[in-house]
């Protein structure tokens, strides 16, 4: 819902610049968001506007980082594809492919180190597989024994093309398992409550000293790439058959199914959307922020100019 | 006091801040129980143990990544990148990331990494085992960029980039590792023994970061160096019989300007040398900043001695290197000049 009105306030030019929404890619976010501890450690990509979301940064936060207002999580400073909440555990969303993978393996190993039993998330895309620090990441991790889950939410495409045509194995990152002495796990990424059990499991055994796993996890974004793509080089039938197991109604009749009653879920429904209203509204009468801020936060003493 | 060489003096800085500090670990290609290729860490593993000194698979990206992770929360990781040659790779993370968490995320992030790697030519090291890049690093904001040129200032200079908020790149010009180098190699190698700055006091001192030093005041000239190069001009500046005023620049980034300023002030004249390439090089910066600061005092068009414009040559290794000769014909020009 709210990367919904994260659409909408683009279609409004209130946004400015690019965007990557994870439209239909939700039920991981929301699966591994419920599995990790608080003081966990997330890192994720510049499609994460979710998975910063559900470690229980502000909705505000991020709205008003997408819309360059002080308000927002880094005061306008990181935009979209940099959304970053420290004191949630979430370790940020990194731009530059793959970046973030041997970070989150420190920052993993900060963890052993201090023994402070954290667990690391890292999520990736499947065009990720191909560079080469996914490799480094996973020896790295294999190696020292890290506790750290690598999370390859593959929805079928690198930016424009079809990932398979790019990759050398069917599974981009299932397939990969094996060259670092682990298990292949491929999942349904649609399916929330099997998304989050696997998460549950791999969390508990890094947590457990048992090590890194690598996840691929099935899903498909709705929309294009970024703002900019309509996404049309996707078959239709393709498209139209993904939509059909759009994660969000499929839970809602799962939970139906399961007992819980259509106004509870409506009740639910309502509050979100009231959340999403309130951020909205906060995040559009927020100031943008002062210029002077451009100038600080270089270095260690705050300034952006030498210190002697 | 104790003698040390730059690689004593290197370890001894790892030595002191471990021992203070259980946050520091160091990790790199070989740099635990082998020691290091050049010995810079030799006995760290042994004393500190695995798990603070670590051995990591040849991945230069993904060692510098590693210590961003490990110092979001409290570490202070000092990476080794065995050459500089070898940083390229871990580029993208000097530059991408580590340069500028800090900013991004309005200080509420950071990594205070310490990126350790010898530099330099003049060992026969071919292409890709004899680089200068310092001024790639100089050119992104938000990373602190040094280069010692003694034992002394490479112990306390490091002391002082480990404990530093800062991301740091540490640049060791290994062709002084060992003694002093004069840029003449047919004389006999001379060891740091010879040296007032290889007396090198074995516990905890700092040298600041930021600071320049004025290892030898003048009145007719100036010259503006760092690295090997700051003994080549003292031997072609004797040479010239030219009353030079010799700055160690020790910390490029951020820059000591106002005591390269107010030196080239007084002189009227200045010579900026370095190995690295010439163009866009870390001398182009000193260049204009001393043109900044000083125009109206310049009595003569600022000179600057550097690498060629090429790869490092290794059949023409004493070519490329601005050795005495090229530095002495650079002061002569300078002083010559109406």
């Amino acid at each position: 819902m709210m990367e919904q009105r994260a659409y909408d306030l683009f279609m409004q030019n209130l946004v400015k610049g690019t965007s990557h929404l994870a439209l239909g890619q939700e039920a991981v976010a929301a699966g591994f968001g419920e599995a990790m501890r608080s003081d966990d450690y997330t890192f994720c990509t510049y499609r994460g506007h979710n998975h910063t979301l559900v470690r229980g940064a502000s909705m505000t936060g991020i709205l008003g980082e997408l819309m360059g207002r002080e308000c927002g999580l880094l005061n306008g400073k990181g935009g979209s594809m940099h959304l970053m909440s420290v004191e949630h555990g979430a370790m940020g969303s990194y731009a530059i492919i793959g970046a973030h993978m041997p970070i989150a393996a420190g920052a993993a190993w900060s963890a052993q180190y201090r023994e402070s039993g954290q667990v690391a998330v890292c999520f990736f895309g499947d065009g990720t597989t191909n560079i080469g620090a996914f490799h480094e990441s996973l020896n790295f991790a294999a190696v020292w024994s890290l506790p750290v889950v690598y999370v390859c939410e593959n929805n079928l495409y690198m930016e424009y093309t079809p990932i398979g045509d790019v990759t050398a194995v069917k599974n981009p990152g299932a397939d990969r398992a094996s060259a670092y002495g682990l298990e292949p796990i491929l999942i349904d990424g649609n399916d929330v409550d099997l998304v989050y059990a696997t998460a549950q499991a791999a969390i508990a055994k890094a947590r457990d000293g048992g090590g890194p796993s690598l996840l691929e996890v099935q899903t498909y974004r709705h929309g294009g790439h970024s703002r900019a793509d309509p996404g049309k080089y996707r078959p239709d039938e393709e498209v139209k058959a993904w939509l059909a197991r759009d994660p969000i109604p499929a839970y809602r009749k799962q939970l139906l199914a399961a007992g819980v009653s259509d106004s509870t879920l409506d009740t639910i429904d309502q509050e979100v959307s009231d959340r999403v209203d309130a951020a909205e509204a906060t995040a559009r009468s927020s100031s943008p922020p002062p210029l002077d801020i451009a100038d600080t936060d270089l270095w260690a003493d705050g300034t952006s100019t030498w210190r002697t | 006091m104790a003698q040390m060489n730059m690689i004593d003096a290197i370890r001894s800085a790892h030595d002191v801040v471990m021992a203070k500090d259980p946050n520091v670990v160091v990790l790199g290609e070989d740099v635990g129980y082998f020691g290091g290729v050049f010995r810079c860490t030799d006995g760290l593993q042994r004393k500190y143990g695995e798990h603070r000194v670590l051995d990591a698979p040849i991945a230069e990206g993904g060692i510098i990544a590693a210590a961003i992770g490990m110092g979001v929360n409290g570490l202070r990781p000092v990476a080794e990148i065995q050459f500089a040659d070898y940083i390229y790779p871990g580029f993208d993370q000097v530059a991408s990331e580590l340069a500028r968490l800090r900013y991004r995320t309005c200080g509420d992030y950071f990594s205070p990494v310490t990126i350790r790697t010898p530099c330099g030519g003049g060992i026969r090291g071919g292409q890709t085992h004899s680089q200068s890049p310092e001024g790639i690093f100089t050119h992104v904001s938000g990373i602190t960029t040094v280069m010692p040129s003694n034992p002394y200032d490479a112990k306390g200079l490091l002391i002082s980039a480990i404990e530093s908020d800062d991301p740091v790149v540490f640049f060791e010009p290994k062709r002084i590792y060992n003694g002093p180098f004069d840029g003449d190699p047919n004389k006999p190698a001379v060891p740091w023994t010879t040296h007032p700055k290889g007396e090198v006091p074995e516990d905890y001192f700092t040298v600041p970061l930021g600071i320049a030093d004025i290892v030898k005041p003048g009145s007719e000239l100036t010259i503006i160096t760092y690295g090997t190069l700051v003994h080549v001009a003292q031997a072609a500046a004797r040479l010239t019989g030219v009353d030079a005023e010799i700055i160690d620049v020790r910390t490029l980034a951020p820059l000591d300007v106002s005591t390269l300023a107010d030196s080239v002030c007084k002189t009227g004249r200045c010579l900026i040398a370095h190995e690295a390439t010439r163009f866009s090089g870390f001398g182009a910066e000193l260049a204009a900043t001393v043109q900044e600061n000083c125009f109206y005092s310049l009595e003569a068009p600022i000179e600057r001695v550097a690498g060629w414009d090429t790869p490092y040559p290794h059949a023409f290794e004493w070519q490329y290197f601005p050795g005495q000769k090229r530095i002495a014909a650079g002061i002569r020009k300078v002083m010559e000049a109406q």
